[in-house]
């Protein structure tokens, strides 16, 4: 299925974000996440089912006034 | 002289946006040089190949600072609210300083929204530093629904025009006295920050006129320099001023004075 992550389309055949993240370089990294414009918490990664055209977002610190 | 906020002591009143430094180096050398406690820092699209988030955490650990996530760049409640929501995961932290922008021109705040978002952040127990205009009904508003600190902005963000309207912040400082005020945004100068502090405000943020001055590790020395002087004019009961002059040496005595026939 084609998903929007970061902004950008693309495809992946995993279901769960938790095993989106892992597939897509994610792995141990500090980030926090969006789905659909919705706060996704890290204990809810697993439980979080991706659909075709879901928006997903991952971001991390960054430098900011 | 220490400053409270939301019940915790801080020592600096010098709030230090951490963005547009010239390298990691030099933002760390001035991060020290202003001996500031607490950092502002954002949330961004991470890339899965470059990473740059994870060493910008690496570097923000080592400082040991307070950290203040923001929400700049958010144009709804909703956004705002979900970008806090990641900001509190990724930082451990409840603090959020709240930006809900209104205008691309100016980054004006967005105060209907402002008050939204801080509503609805409060409920779900955040600590919010709202980035409002001088307007004393918003204020009024914001700590209505919760807020226990207001950063009116001093003029457009990275404009660095300092004080655009000295009576508005006056007239907010006399409103709200018990309130911690922090300047946000527009500073361009120390002298701007030192006004600010001499009119009373508890503190002020920024970041810009630092970052992108010649020598950032100075200009944040001269910053924090600068607001250490306007509390200290402000706690000192400065004199009011005069339309005439007044000697300040005595004029009885004054040598060859004959009095005038």
């Amino acid at each position: 299925m084609q998903i929007i992550l970061n902004g950008e389309t693309i495809s992946t055949e995993e279901t769960t974000l938790e095993a989106l993240l892992a597939e897509q370089g994610y792995s141990n990294c500090s980030v926090a996440t969006a789905v659909n414009e919705a706060f996704i918490a890290k204990k809810e990664y697993a439980n979080t089912r991706l659909h075709p055209e879901c928006v997903v977002e991952v971001v991390a610190p960054m430098q900011g006034g | 002289m220490s400053l409270t906020l939301y019940g915790t002591e801080f020592q600096s009143r010098l709030l230090l946006g951490t963005a547009q430094y010239p390298s990691p180096k030099i933002l760390q050398e001035s991060i020290l040089a202003s001996a500031c406690d607490i950092i502002t820092v954002s949330v961004r699209r991470e890339s899965s190949r470059e990473k740059a988030g994870q060493h910008f955490w690496r570097l923000l650990q080592e400082t040991q600072t307070h950290i203040l996530p923001n929400t700049a760049g958010c144009r709804t409640a909703k956004e705002a609210i979900t970008t806090a929501q990641m900001a509190r995961e990724l930082f451990s932290t409840d603090w959020i300083k709240l930006e809900v922008i209104g205008n691309d021109d100016n980054l004006q705040p967005n105060i209907f929204a402002l008050v939204e978002a801080a509503q609805e952040l409060i409920a779900q127990g955040f600590k919010v530093f709202p980035y409002t205009t001088d307007d004393i009904i918003v204020g009024e508003r914001l700590l209505g629904v919760g807020c226990e600190v207001l950063m009116p902005w001093g003029s457009p963000i990275g404009s660095g025009r300092g004080l655009q309207n000295p009576f508005a912040l006056e007239t907010m400082r006399a409103y709200f006295p018990d309130t911690p005020l922090i300047v946000d945004a527009g500073i361009g100068l120390p002298s701007h920050a030192a006004a600010a502090m001499q009119l009373g405000f508890d503190a002020v943020l920024l970041n810009t006129a630092i970052a992108k001055s010649g020598n950032p590790v100075n200009m944040s020395k001269a910053f924090a320099l600068a607001i250490e002087a306007g509390r200290m004019s402000f706690l000192s009961d400065p004199i009011e001023q005069r339309d005439m002059a007044a000697p300040s040496t005595p004029v009885a005595g004054t040598p060859f004075w004959l009095e005038t026939p």
